[in-house]
């Protein structure tokens, strides 16, 4: 059984991606299959609030770095907010804060995004 | 501890190195730190030395002294050919969204040493946290 999963709430034209449990090789697949839904739905404005994710390792770094050119190149933006400090530490032992918008707060994140033109 | 090579049971294998770690006297920080170096490898060894073949056995002990707790972690798939091994780069990866790799630069952060050895049908991963 899957100690992870991933709930869906929005902000206006904001996805919010709500990460609870353990992020490995296991469960990588399923935050891989909610950023797909977005792009499904045509949501390239995607916040993650990792504040019940206890545990991340490459696996899940990885589906972050596979989606986030895409997302860009279609105007959006994944930012990551509220992570622990021990997983916030694997986000910046390779060098993450560099790539992402990585903030301490789920407030913060959403002013960073530019505003809905619809 | 024996597994399966199989991404299901990697939540057990990082319960084990915890309980193990935690009983060695190791701080939290250092605790997650081992957990994650020991995920990364069962990962790799399940992915690249098994090839994605699940049911086959992964050995995980660990080894604590005085000075330093060892894990070792045992396979028989394909031998790890550091030769072919080119450290990431994390801008180039994201470019070409290439999405794994990162597993053995993490092993080598997060442990003081880490070595590999073959002999006897085997391949074998030592990875060694020292007591601060």
């Amino acid at each position: 059984m899957s100690n992870f999963s991933v709930g869906f709430r929005s902000s206006g034209h904001i996805q919010i991606l709500d990460l609870k449990g353990e992020l490995d090789a296991h469960t990588a697949s399923e935050l891989e299959a909610a950023i797909q839904k977005c792009q499904r739905d045509n949501l390239v404005h995607i916040l993650i609030n990792g504040s019940n994710l206890m545990y991340i390792s490459s696996a899940g770094l990885g589906v972050f770095m596979a989606y986030i050119e895409e997302v860009r190149e279609a105007g959006g933006d994944i930012k990551i907010a509220a992570l622990q400090p021990k997983v916030f530490n694997v986000f910046d032992l390779l060098g993450f804060p560099m790539l992402f918008d990585i903030v301490d707060s789920e407030v913060d994140a959403l002013g960073k995004f530019e505003p809905s033109n619809a | 501890m024996t597994i399966p090579s199989s991404t299901r049971f990697l939540e057990e294998v990082r319960e084990f190195v915890t309980t193990h770690a935690v009983q060695a006297g190791f701080n939290e920080m250092t605790v997650e730190q081992m957990k994650m170096a020991v995920d990364e490898a069962c990962t790799n060894v399940i992915e690249h030395s098994y090839r994605g073949q699940s049911g086959q056995p992964i050995d995980i002990s660990i080894h604590v002294d005085p000075e330093k707790l060892v894990v070792v972690i045992r396979d028989k798939g394909t031998e790890f050919d550091r030769k072919t091994y080119v450290e990431p780069d994390l801008v180039q990866f994201a470019k070409s969204k290439k999405s794994g790799g990162f597993g053995v630069h993490i092993m080598h952060k997060l442990m003081d040493a880490v070595e590999y050895r073959h002999h006897g049908g085997f391949n074998e991963c030592l990875m060694t946290k020292m007591r601060a």
